[in-house]
């Protein structure tokens, strides 16, 4: 079954076209910055926990590490699709209803967020523990070497990171979008898949493809701007 | 300054336990500069660390400046840290801080005002060289100059002790030179006590005060340099001696340079003012015995002319008895190398 092109060239097209995909856009940004947001409010903390509780770093303890590497392991093997649907019953409870943008951020952040703790787990590995050490013979404190070596040291590979969560995060919405969530995946399903409307679809995956692009490209120019060697 | 007892430092695992250090005892003074030096593996960095705790040692003590750092736990082992400067091999700068930010590093753990931190680091820039570079990421620094940046940082809370784990192993010779020069001039300037451990027997030979020879986790040999230098006891120690004095001949490579067959070949070693005496002239004179120079070096320890002279000496036996008498009445130390045939 062909599709019709010249619908490109009927006037109000394109003003039609803005209308139906503007908020479809601005409902993706909103789940995308919120949810990648929370996620790193809740994996970066869980990220410091899991390297410094490791053997032979600052604070050592094999049960910590153990429990919540298990913890992490279950949530990240859990398909997003599988985890939208079981937690129907705690985003009704934190959101008040399981369906809408607002419902969607739930299972994307509690999604996100172990994901985001490996992602800054393996950027903080990266510092050598030299320096780690070299701080501890000044007489740092655990705090003091998490704020003042860790992170910073890091900086570039938990930007590089960064960009990475919120590029599967954006994948994530598009699943979301499918249950109810709105949002650029939605409209690509219900009006590109549904409606045989070739041409939206192929519009919100150009837009999604910038707007992956564009993150890629930012993090990476941020990234380069912080490494000093 | 710093009391080592009976310290030792087992690691455990599931294949067995590997002992790193075995009841080491050691006194550092105030304001030496005390080498420790060993092979790879022999247990010397364990025990750099096991000073500040970086190595938790299994059992002993370890007393800096009267205080037990063995019974300090949480903020008083910190607080105490700051007190104990400490480079290492491969200077672990922070990648991410300017020289000028890795030298306030230390201070701001110690909660320095802003004012005072910025105050000290001027300060701490020309004592080591970096004016220039206050500004500049070590990933632009040569090798030395990431060192000068570990000292000035170690150096920032004006600690009693410095501890330098392989401070310059990573160094090409010549900037070994210039880091070791720098290490001395501070510890001239400030009294500092300087702890350093190597493998490389030049750097005890420059700096050194004291050194101690550790081999398979015990202190085998310790003392003055000039002590350990003159009369090494244990073989590793006459290796590690040999490594930069190198120039003495095999025996049998001298016996052929000697001119008579019966004669006794001495090696005699100077230190300091008498390798400038006019020693072998007064013992031909004073012993009526011929002295043919077969071979000789000199060289220095620290700031003192250290050297070898080997000689050939013919004479009757009573006539090498007076000699031997005289040498040591002169306080040199004399070795027979070969004796006749």
């Amino acid at each position: 079954m062909g599709f019709d092109w010249s619908i490109l060239a009927t006037p109000n097209y394109w003003p039609n076209m803005l209308h139906v995909l503007s908020p479809a856009l601005w409902e993706t940004l909103y789940m995308v910055i919120v949810s990648t947001v929370l996620a790193y409010i809740v994996g970066v903390p869980l990220g410091v926990i899991l390297v410094i509780s490791s053997p032979q770093h600052i604070l050592p303890n094999p049960w910590v590490e153990r429990t919540l590497g298990t913890v992490v392991n279950i949530f990240r093997s859990a398909p997003f699709i599988i985890l939208l649907v079981v937690l129907i019953p705690l985003t009704r409870k934190i959101v008040g209803t399981s369906i809408g943008t607002t419902a969607a951020i739930v299972p994307l952040v509690i999604s996100a967020a172990p994901f985001v703790a490996r992602i800054v787990e393996s950027s903080l590995k990266e510092v050598p523990y030299g320096v780690i050490e070299a701080a501890l013979s000044m007489g740092a404190s655990p705090w003091q070497i998490i704020r003042k070596v860790l992170l910073p040291e890091a900086i570039a590979s938990l930007i590089l990171g960064f960009a990475i969560t919120t590029i599967s995060v954006i994948g994530y919405t598009a699943m979301a979008g499918a249950v109810g969530g709105g949002g650029l995946g939605a409209l690509a399903i219900d009006y590109g898949y549904n409606r045989f409307r070739t041409d939206i679809m192929l519009i919100t995956v150009v837009l999604l493809v910038l707007i992956v692009q564009g993150i890629q490209s930012i993090g990476t120019a941020f990234a380069r701007k912080l490494t000093n060697h | 300054m710093i009391k080592i007892e009976h310290l030792s430092k087992t690691y455990t695992s599931r294949k067995g336990d590997v002992i790193a250090l075995e009841d080491i005892s050691l006194e550092i003074a105030q304001g030496a500069i005390y080498g420790i030096i060993g092979l790879s593996g022999a247990g010397k960095s364990t025990l750099v660390r096991c000073l500040n705790r970086l190595e938790e040692p299994t059992s002993g003590t370890v007393l800096i400046d009267n205080q037990d750092i063995m019974k300090l736990s949480g903020k008083g082992l910190r607080q105490a840290r700051q007190s104990i400067g400490m480079i290492f091999q491969h200077f672990h700068l922070l990648q991410s801080r300017t020289v000028a930010e890795n030298i306030a590093f230390p201070l701001e753990i110690a909660g320095y005002k802003k004012k005072d931190i910025a105050k000290r680091v001027q300060e701490l820039l020309p004592l080591v060289g970096l004016e220039d570079k206050a500004d500049v990421y070590p990933s632009q620094l040569s090798g030395g100059q990431k060192q000068r940046v570990g000292i000035a940082r170690a150096l920032a809370t004006q600690p009693k002790v410095l501890l330098c784990d392989e401070a310059t192993s990573a160094l090409d010779p010549q900037t070994t030179v210039s880091i070791l020069n720098l290490l001395r001039d501070i510890n001239q300037q400030f009294g500092l006590t300087i702890v350093l451990i190597t493998h490389e027997m030049k750097v005890i030979k420059e700096i050194c005060t004291d050194v101690a020879v550790i081999d398979a986790s015990r202190i085998v040999e310790y003392g003055p340099v000039e002590q350990v230098f003159i009369q090494p006891q244990s073989t590793i120690a006459k290796e590690f001696i040999s490594s930069v004095f190198p120039n003495e001949l095999p025996g049998d490579l001298l016996r052929e340079l000697a001119t008579h067959p019966d004669s006794e070949i001495v090696r005699i070693h100077f230190l300091g003012s008498r390798a400038s005496d006019p020693i072998i002239a007064d013992l031909m004179k004073d012993c009526d015995i011929r002295a043919n120079i077969l071979y000789g070096s000199i060289d220095h320890l620290r700031s003192t002319l250290f050297g070898t002279l080997t000689l050939e000496l013919q004479g009757s036996p009573e006539q090498l008895t007076k000699a031997h008498a005289y040498l040591s009445a002169r306080g040199l130390k004399m070795e027979v190398v070969q004796n006749g045939i």
